[in-house]
């Protein structure tokens, strides 16, 4: 059964977000991994990097495909989650934890009322399903 | 479904895995010897400190060995000759053994690339004549066989292209490829320096007009499509389309991969295709379940040619033949002629079929897919219900949904049945995507295994899930750990240490 934690926001292309002050934390959702399947390979940027909101700040590789990642909101890489180089396959088993990807400065914090809150996000991936 | 062990003698012959050959024979065992030195011999110095200092870790073996080794890897293999292979997208044709006896007649095989023109006139006869049925095909004039497969072609293509608008002083910046493409579309975009627009595609599964309108203006490059589509659809608006691509001077790229369907029905020249890449390995029966050789020949407007890569094999007035480049080459693209054994097979199919019987396949496998289709898509949902051309999209989704059985599973099983499982989890835009193409080499009673077989896995969906979750049962090997084969591949043989 898939999980959506309602303190995070999330995005049409299935990234969550946890807002922590002035920053972003991203990963992606628990419906995104099942439907990519099993993860082998993510491409995420360097710290000090800029992500656009709306456009691919990396790819992730399962089994099945390569997908693209987007940016949720616009700011500077202030973290990124070197571990899953290794143990890419956390993305599967702990989403919304182990397996975030990056943490984000907010430059506009405008961009995240734009996001969906859980209950949208849940209704919004039965209708995509 | 496994056998009683306890009747299973200890050197019974296994159907997986066996040793490796490094890891079989013994020291003494050798299959062959090499023929007494008729040149002067000479010492490790000779050789100017490259000599090597300890044997090669070669094994050893005997030829009945040998024999009985590659026999087991043939066993263990499934390929078009070991059954139905209805790969989407990738057009498994059977490859007639014709082909492989002209292409190892000693005047092609023993040829070197370098030797006099004046000794090699039929080779490149050879390519001419295959040149000028490609164009007659595809419609465009000007072909270059170099490309060595179909990402290669494209990536030749899109280098003319880039020719093309800089000899005009146009830098241009962007191409626009729809949501449906083959990931090899952008993947040459970005080898070419462009930036890659995707658009989506419309309810019908065709290019979305208005979203191709919003993408098109005078910084794009060029707009690469796939006609008919990886959805086995051909494209409605295709004439329209070409001409929005041409009005802001951008040019249109067809990707060839599923020429099988339109042979002497359609041509992309005809279509308004500035160019396209053929894939003589799919369309044109050469073998590539192995990975290669391919090639992918490109044809091209006469506005292009100039650009192409050289040299070019040409027809002189004078009836011979010989090379020449083109006047603003883009360069080799490939060492030599490109894959010429390919080349050799291809023509010899080209030759056995001629243009009624090239096209008498393309009916066939369209024909084929389309009965297919009606027959499986009570079974499995049909998100693009439409005729189709020689492959179609069936989607998994529901039955992941209410029985928890994947596409994965349903292709793992389709292997207990005996069939090579399609194409999976591609194109994206279908959920749990089952990509078939029976192409024309399927018999009625081979296809009617086949839509049975689908018929009655989607059944054991419902009544038996785990059944499905386990497959296969019955080939050399069972489920693969697949993330682990991509994270930890393990690809060659290495001596233990000391040895």
């Amino acid at each position: 059964m898939t999980v959506y934690p309602a303190d995070l926001k999330y995005d049409k292309e299935h990234e969550w977000v946890r807002v922590e002050g002035d920053a972003a934390v991203v990963g992606i959702s628990d419906f995104a991994q099942d439907q990519l399947g099993e993860v082998v390979y993510v491409d995420l940027p360097s710290v000090g990097d800029e992500v656009v909101a709306g456009e691919t700040f990396g790819e992730i590789e399962s089994v099945k495909s390569v997908s693209e990642l987007y940016a949720p909101v616009s700011g500077t890489i202030l973290e990124v989650n070197d571990d899953l180089g290794s143990t890419p396959e956390t993305i599967n088993s702990d989403p919304y934890a182990g397996g975030w990807m990056i943490k984000v400065s907010v430059a506009d914090p405008s961009q995240l009322d734009a996001l969906m809150s859980a209950e949208d996000y849940e209704s919004f991936v039965a209708n995509e399903a | 479904m496994s056998a009683d062990v306890t009747k299973t003698p200890s050197s019974a012959p296994t159907r997986g895995p066996r040793e490796l050959i490094f890891e079989t024979g013994s020291p003494a065992a050798r299959c062959f010897e090499l023929p007494p030195l008729d040149v002067p011999e000479v010492g490790a110095e000779a050789l100017a400190g490259q000599a090597r200092t300890s044997a090669p870790a070669l094994p050893h073996v005997t030829e009945v060995e040998i024999a009985r080794h590659y026999h087991h890897l043939a066993t263990m293999n499934f390929g078009v000759d070991s059954g139905p292979y209805p790969l989407g997208s990738c057009t498994m044709k059977y490859n007639p053994r014709v082909n492989e006896d002209a292409c190892r007649l000693e005047g092609f095989a023993g040829l070197h690339p370098y030797q006099p023109l004046s000794t090699a006139q039929g080779a490149l006869e050879l390519m001419v004549s295959l040149a000028d049925a490609l164009a007659e095909v595809s419609g465009l004039p000007a072909v270059t066989l170099q490309p060595a497969a179909g990402a290669h072609g494209e990536l030749t293509a899109l280098l003319t292209f880039r020719a093309y608008h800089v000899a005009n002083g146009d830098a241009r910046k962007r191409v626009v490829i729809p949501d449906s493409a083959h990931g090899t579309n952008p993947a040459t975009v970005s080898m070419c320096g462009y930036d890659v627009v995707t658009i989506p595609s419309n309810e019908r599964g065709g290019v979305d007009m208005d979203a191709l309108r919003a993408a098109l203006d005078t910084d794009v490059a060029a707009f690469m499509l796939t006609n008919p589509n990886t959805l086995g659809l051909f494209d409605e608006n295709i004439a329209e389309i070409t001409e929005m691509v041409h009005a802001v001077g951008a040019l249109a790229y067809c990707d060839g991969a599923n020429m099988n369907a339109i042979m002497g029905k359609a041509r992309p020249g005809d279509m308004g295709f500035d160019a396209l890449h053929i894939n003589l390995h799919k369309t044109f029966s050469t073998p590539h379940g192995g990975g290669g050789p391919g090639a992918g020949p490109v044809c091209v407007t006469g506005a292009l040619a100039k650009f192409l890569p050289g040299p070019l094999p040409v027809r002189l007035g004078d009836g011979s033949f010989s090379l020449v480049w083109p006047e603003r080459s883009i360069g080799r693209v490939r060492s030599s002629f490109g894959n010429f054994g390919v080349l050799v097979r291809a023509y010899a199919y080209v030759l056995a079929l001629g243009g009624d019987g090239l096209r008498a396949a393309s009916e066939q496998a369209v024909l084929s897919a389309n009965y297919l289709k009606e027959r499986l898509k009570g079974a499995y949902p049909l998100p693009y219900d439409r005729t189709c051309m020689h492959e179609f999209v069936l989607s998994g989704g529901k039955l992941r949904k209410e029985h928890g059985v994947h596409t994965l599973d349903v292709a793992k099983r389709l292997l207990d049945y005996g069939f090579h499982p399609p194409t999976i989890y591609f194109p994206q835009i279908v959920d749990e995507a089952i990509m078939i193409e029976p192409t024309e080499t399927e018999g009625l009673a081979d296809l009617d295994r086949f839509a049975d077989a689908m018929i009655a896995i989607a059944a054991e969906a419902v009544s038996d899930p785990d059944l499905l979750h386990g497959a296969p049962y019955t080939t050399p090997v069972r489920r693969l750990d697949e993330a682990r084969a991509v994270k930890q591949p393990d690809l060659r043989w290495r001596p233990a240490a000391g040895e």
